[in-house]
């Protein structure tokens, strides 16, 4: 839970890149990048649930993505369980995969509409050689479906017989089908109604328990950051603005930025009185951000020293953030 | 305040396969000028095929024609002829929806778009046409809105794509505004600006507006009075301080119970178990007693009438439990212990 963790991260990113390629002409010349991803630190300790969290286009989900492999990152330096995943050959990656899962925002989009759920969450089991005849597959996904609060019969069935809410919980069943480390949750709940929502958040908050999960959780959604997360990294146009335990983060924001994002949330009560701080313009092209601090164009204390790159401060055990004030 | 659109017992039916089937059950509600009605619910509860009956663009087939009243200066809208109703929607009863970018017709430019308007409802040509459209795109806080109407929705971001639909919609100083879900595509950020907005111009014309959403927060944020929907009929009304600080239907009690941030960090969130009812599957009785922690016998048969709370300003909720009989009163005291 605290900054002072005495074992080793079981993700640490460090300085994480991902820049795509913009190319004109026929002959497809490189004339730019989209810088979505531009030097990005954040580490997750065991059974730690650690916060992306940002606007459209702050790079979260390809931080996520780069991150595991899933995009080949740029530059940068990822070691997974001590292993530096970035210098692994395929096949030593695909056995690092088995601890890493992911779930995606739209269940539906994410299962494949053909395959019955048992194949859909078996597949892996057999791939992998966990189970190794039909019959031992039906019975880990039986039990597979029971701990993601699904019935057995369940297996039998195609995704477009279930409500979202139950094809969320079929793809967080594929996801800890093999027992995984670490599950990136890619905006899982985005989809969803409050109801379900919440169903959802309570499966997760088991799962982390029984299982020893970590979870990397990206989402635009402060509260439930807030209800979910351990500690929180706040991304503007692909670089941290600030991060740190998440108590502290939405108490005693620093960076303009996090007390812009946390004062527009919606009030919770009609008679709550909040101080907003209304940020003027939206984000900036990730193709030319602004030098030095990306926030500046949209900062309402921006100075002309924030065209240099802003020094890195600690506030506090573990929270740190990026600029000058 | 006399009500600018009243709307009576509305009732909406969808076709599927050859059985109809009610999406809209029995609404009723007043709009002010001034004031914000917000229709809360989950996906599938009716609130936009309501907004859709009020404004007489429902896809039919497959719905049929709704029947009740909405009465708009002593006229039932649901009675005109489509030659008539175009005169007022869009001009005088407008909607933003929630994704600009579909709304929009990406192959005119921003002026096209603003400039049919202005021709139809106000019957300003040319140049004339092109100052109005300056004027609205300037009132909803865009930059340099004379080179905006050159300019393709593609052109734009969310939320500036948002603000030309407001534009648009409040163009012709509509007496009612019907937002279906105007901020559920856009950023935190850009979700405040653009509810600052709606705030700021709804009180400087005095529109009336029915807001529609699923986000609790919006509702704090702009609402006077709200409507909580569920399985297309109306569960509980009241206004925004009656349904936030007593909310009276256990459905609404579990909307806002399921929102994180009610309890303490790590414990674990109050749910609504089961989902929400097909259209083709609502229960009888009252739709909500098979996910209800209190249901009773009375629940699982017959109709629900609405029971009142509160005189003024008027608290209903369609519960048996409030009906002030013994076996209710002892099931509530039971259940708050």
């Amino acid at each position: 839970m605290t900054a002072s963790q005495p074992t080793e991260p079981l993700l640490a990113v460090k300085g994480l890149k991902k820049y795509f390629p913009v190319t004109a002409g026929l002959f497809r010349k490189h004339v730019g990048d989209i810088k979505a991803v531009n030097g990005v630190d954040f580490s997750i300790f065991p059974g730690e649930v650690h916060g992306l969290v940002g606007e459209t286009g702050s790079g979260k989900s390809t931080t996520g993505r780069a991150a595991i492999r899933l995009i080949e990152p740029t530059a940068g330096d990822v070691r997974f369980m001590g292993q530096n995943l970035l210098t692994l050959t395929p096949e030593q990656l695909l056995n690092v995969r088995k601890h890493v899962q992911v779930v995606f925002q739209d269940p539906f989009a994410s299962l494949n509409p053909r395959k019955m759920i048992l194949d859909t969450i078996g597949e892996a089991l057999v791939y992998h050689g966990i189970a190794k005849t039909r019959l031992e597959q039906i019975e880990r996904v039986e039990v597979i479906l029971n701990r993601v609060g699904l019935p057995g019969e369940a297996m039998f069935r195609f995704p477009h017989q279930f409500s979202g809410g139950q094809q969320q919980r079929i793809c967080i069943g594929r996801a800890i089908a093999l027992e995984p480390k670490l599950i990136i949750l890619d905006e899982a709940l985005s989809a969803l109604d409050v109801s379900v929502q919440a169903q959802i958040l309570n499966l997760l908050g088991e799962l982390k328990d029984s299982l020893h999960l970590s979870y990397l959780f990206i989402s635009h959604d402060l509260s439930i950051v807030r209800y979910l997360c351990d500690r929180v990294t706040v991304l503007y146009l692909g670089k941290v603005m600030e991060s740190g335990p998440t108590e502290e983060i939405y108490r005693n924001p620093k960076h303009p930025y996090t007390q812009a994002l946390l004062s527009a949330a919606p009030k919770r009560h009609p008679d709550e009185k909040r101080e907003r701080m209304l940020l003027k313009g939206e984000i900036p092209s990730a193709r030319n951000p602004p030098s030095g601090c990306p926030f500046r164009t949209r900062c309402p204390f921006a100075q002309p020293i924030c065209s240099e790159p802003p020094p890195r401060k600690t506030a506090g055990e573990g929270h740190e953030y990026d600029c000058i004030l | 305040m006399e009500p600018i659109l009243k709307v009576k017992n509305l009732t909406t039916r969808l076709v599927i396969e050859k059985h109809p089937y009610p999406v809209v059950e029995g609404i009723s509600f007043d709009l002010y000028p001034g004031r914000t009605l917000a229709l809360v619910g989950e996906s599938g509860c009716g609130k936009t095929l309501t907004a859709l009956s009020v404004m007489g663009i429902l896809p039919m087939p497959p719905a049929e024609k709704p029947t009740g009243e909405v009465l708009y200066q002593g006229r039932n809208l649901l009675e005109l002829r489509e030659k008539e109703l175009r005169k007022i929607r869009g001009g005088k009863i407008s909607m933003i929806f929630q994704d600009p970018s579909t709304a929009l017709n990406p192959v005119y430019t921003v002026g096209d778009q603003l400039g049919e308007v202005a021709q139809l409802h106000l019957h300003l040509e040319g140049e004339e046409g092109e100052h109005k459209a300056i004027e609205a795109l300037r009132e909803v806080g865009l930059p340099r809105p004379e080179d905006l109407l050159e300019v393709y929705p593609h052109q734009l971001s969310g939320g500036m794509k948002q603000r030309v639909m407001i534009a648009m919609a409040l163009m012709c100083e509509p007496d009612v505004l019907i937002a279906d879900e105007p901020t559920t595509a856009l950023d935190v950020t850009i979700q405040a600006q653009v509810l600052d907005l709606i705030r700021a111009l709804q009180k400087k014309k005095g529109t009336a507006v029915l807001l529609i959403t699923h986000d609790m927060g919006v509702v704090a944020e702009l609402a006077d009075d709200v409507i909580v929907m569920y399985a297309a009929q109306g569960i509980e009304k009241g206004s925004v301080r009656q349904i936030f600080d007593h909310c009276a239907h256990p459905y609404t009690q579990g909307l806002f119970e399921s929102r994180p941030g009610e309890q303490a960090v790590n414990q674990k969130l109050k749910t609504i178990k089961g989902q929400v009812p097909s259209v083709v599957h609502f229960p009888s009785g009252c739709r909500f007693h098979p996910r209800c922690r209190y249901v009773m016998d009375k629940c699982r048969h017959g109709v629900v009438p609405d029971f009142e709370l509160e005189k003024k300003p008027q608290h209903i909720s369609k519960c048996w439990l409030h009906d002030g009989s013994e076996e209710s009163a002892l099931k509530l005291e039971r259940e708050q212990e």
